[in-house]
């Protein structure tokens, strides 16, 4: 802040004007080389991607022209992508049906356990809910042990179910759902409940109405993070056919490099329009994720 | 009179416990199946020489980990990244917050802008990572115009630069919103006797923004040290399953060892990586209950 005596706020403008571009530079540019055509990102880029490998690393090309602009717009590599080769569609489906499910069983199943923390409270809960943060906090590469065992014993290696199931049981929004609940003003449930309101209609007409804009935030992180996701689908899902695109775009080799761009972008049409429609929803969201106590 | 009112007490009370009881269970009942009872079965193989003979060897399967090399080299290299990409994540992410706080013009926009990467799917950017820090590629150009040498990025000591970049591209949005939160909740009046009586920006930083900062500040450690943990993904997307030697992550192992499925070593990791992970999590939250206390309401 120091900054600020010197050069005042159009020093900072520029700091921020300088981060802002490098911050926006990768997406722009995936965006922008999407446009080329397959042969000028053959000729550009063509070496890059046998070369990243170790042990395949024989550098062939001269150079690697990053260009912003194409020297023609084109929609080449979207055709190709959408009408010629059916398998980019076939993982971005993958992904859409291990997702979708995800997000809504579990924001769903949640919701009723953030309302149980909210509502009754006991010292057994406590236990459950630490118990819950300890487990959200745990990284992949432990969970994925327990969460293998059970699909292997289910006998569901191998289907969607495999990584639809722990990913439906995260404590994750559960975690913060809780953290919502607990905001909504005790006096509207005991109002309703002097009206004569069971349980179920507190839940479904007082508590959900209120988290509304929470639940769209909650299910926005929820959605970001597995549409990105990684680790499960390569241990769970061994076949190559039902990967997600998230997974599939990492394995495209040269000779599909002219339709990796498009690919990208495609793949991340969903998560930004969610961004553009629920940025403000989202921000409140994190900020309460945030909010250390409660 | 009063007993009547006891039982009464105590049917409300059973009557909470039931009806909190069946608000929990499908997650609760989930959980169990999938995480718990499963962990339980980890625990149990960590201890036995193979599923089918299942005699108790005690700690043999830990020895045999700590001895195994590709294990040692995975922690390694998961602890390195982590004391490199966290302080940065969060040093790095509270000066941003603080410059948007500063009444700049276009601050919202700037705000979405640097949100924006948290929505991008890694696997879609891996690619211009590539083009970026490939030998050829227009970071090195951009380093040999300043005179340097250009690095071959991804296959030397350096390609852990290039994912710490690839992390706080993709994470310091989420901090910097948490720090904006905290930095617009701290107490205008404060701020502005400081003003009064001549405190400059830094002493104001330091002296007591800081101060209401502590909790915001551990929560976001926590936050970027769990992350730094799922950088695998990143690394994955960017160089596959073998990646070279300093980007070789638990995950990595984890994966290859999952390959040949042997139970015992899988078992004997997780549960070493769970007490690590526990030990982490309690030292933050001791810190987090020592020093946060001050400020709080």
């Amino acid at each position: 802040m120091y900054k600020r005596r010197y050069f005042g706020r159009t020093g900072l403008f520029i700091l921020a004007a300088v981060f802002a571009v490098i911050f926006l530079l990768p997406t722009v540019l995936t965006i922008s080389n999407s446009f080329m055509t397959q042969s000028e990102i053959e000729a550009n880029y063509g070496m890059i991607f046998e070369s990243t490998r170790p042990g395949v690393g024989t550098y062939v090309a001269d150079s690697v022209n990053l260009k912003f602009i194409p020297d023609k717009v084109s929609f080449d590599q979207y055709i190709t992508v959408l009408f010629r080769s059916p398998e980019y569609l076939f993982k971005f489906w993958n992904s859409v049906i291990l997702v979708i499910p995800i997000v809504f069983l579990q924001v769903g199943i949640a919701s009723f356990a953030a309302y149980s923390f909210t509502r009754y409270k006991s010292k057994f809960k406590n236990i459950v809910f630490f118990f819950y943060i300890v487990l959200m906090l745990m990284p992949y590469q432990v969970t994925i042990v327990p969460n293998y065992i059970v699909a292997a014993e289910l006998g569901l290696l191998g289907s969607r179910w495999a990584v639809i199931f722990p990913g439906a049981f995260a404590p994750f929004s559960v975690f913060l759902l809780t953290k919502f609940m607990r905001r909504i003003p005790s006096v509207l449930i005991e109002a309703a409940k002097l009206d004569g309101a069971s349980e179920w209609h507190i839940f479904t007409k007082v508590c959900i109405p209120q988290c509304r804009s929470a639940l769209y935030s909650i299910a926005i992180l929820v959605f970001i993070d597995y549409w990105n996701m990684v680790e499960l689908p390569i241990i769970l899902l061994a076949d190559a056919d039902s990967q997600p695109l998230s997974v599939y775009l990492s394995t495209i080799n040269t000779g599909e490099v002219g339709v990796a761009f498009a690919v990208a972008v495609i793949y991340m049409i969903p998560p930004l329009l969610l961004f553009l429609h629920g940025e403000e929803a989202l921000v409140e969201g994190i900020t309460h994720a945030g909010s250390v106590k409660g | 009179m009063k007993l009547a009112q006891r039982v009464d007490n105590l049917n409300k009370k059973s009557r909470d416990i039931i009806g909190g009881s069946l608000w929990l269970a499908p997650s609760l009942l989930g959980v169990a199946a999938f995480y718990i009872i499963p962990f339980f079965i980890v625990m149990y193989y960590a201890f036995i020489d193979n599923p089918i003979r299942g005699n108790f060897v005690f700690l043999d399967n830990f020895i045999a980990l700590f001895q195994n090399r590709a294990f040692i080299q995975a922690s390694t290299n998961t602890f390195t990244f982590a004391i490199t990409a966290v302080p940065l994540a969060v040093v790095l992410s509270l000066l941003i917050a603080l410059m948007l706080e500063a009444r700049i013009p276009l601050r919202s926009q700037f705000r979405t802008f640097f949100l924006s990467p948290l929505m991008v799917p890694v696997a879609s950017v891996v690619l211009i990572w590539q083009v970026l820090f490939h030998p050829n590629g227009a970071v090195n150009e951009l380093i040999m115009l300043f005179g340097a040498t250009g690095v071959d990025w991804m296959l030397s000591d350096h390609n852990q630069l290039v994912v710490v970049i690839l992390f706080l591209w993709k994470n310091l949005g989420f901090n910097m919103i948490l720090f904006m939160a905290a930095l617009s909740n701290i107490p205008r009046e404060i701020l502005e006797t400081a003003d009064v009586e001549g405190a400059g920006p830094i002493r104001k930083l330091f002296y007591i923004k800081m101060r209401y900062l502590s909790p915001t500040l551990l929560f976001v450690t926590i936050f970027s040290l769990i992350n730094s943990f799922k950088v695998f993904r990143e690394v994955y997307l960017l160089t596959g399953d073998y990646p070279y030697e300093g980007l070789y992550m638990l995950q990595h192992f984890m994966n290859n060892v999952f390959r040949f499925l042997d139970y015992q070593r899988l078992a004997a990791a997780a549960i070493v990586m769970t007490i690590a992970m526990v030990l982490i999590i309690a030292i933050l939250f001791i810190a987090e209950h020592r020093f946060g206390k001050d400020v709080e309401e």
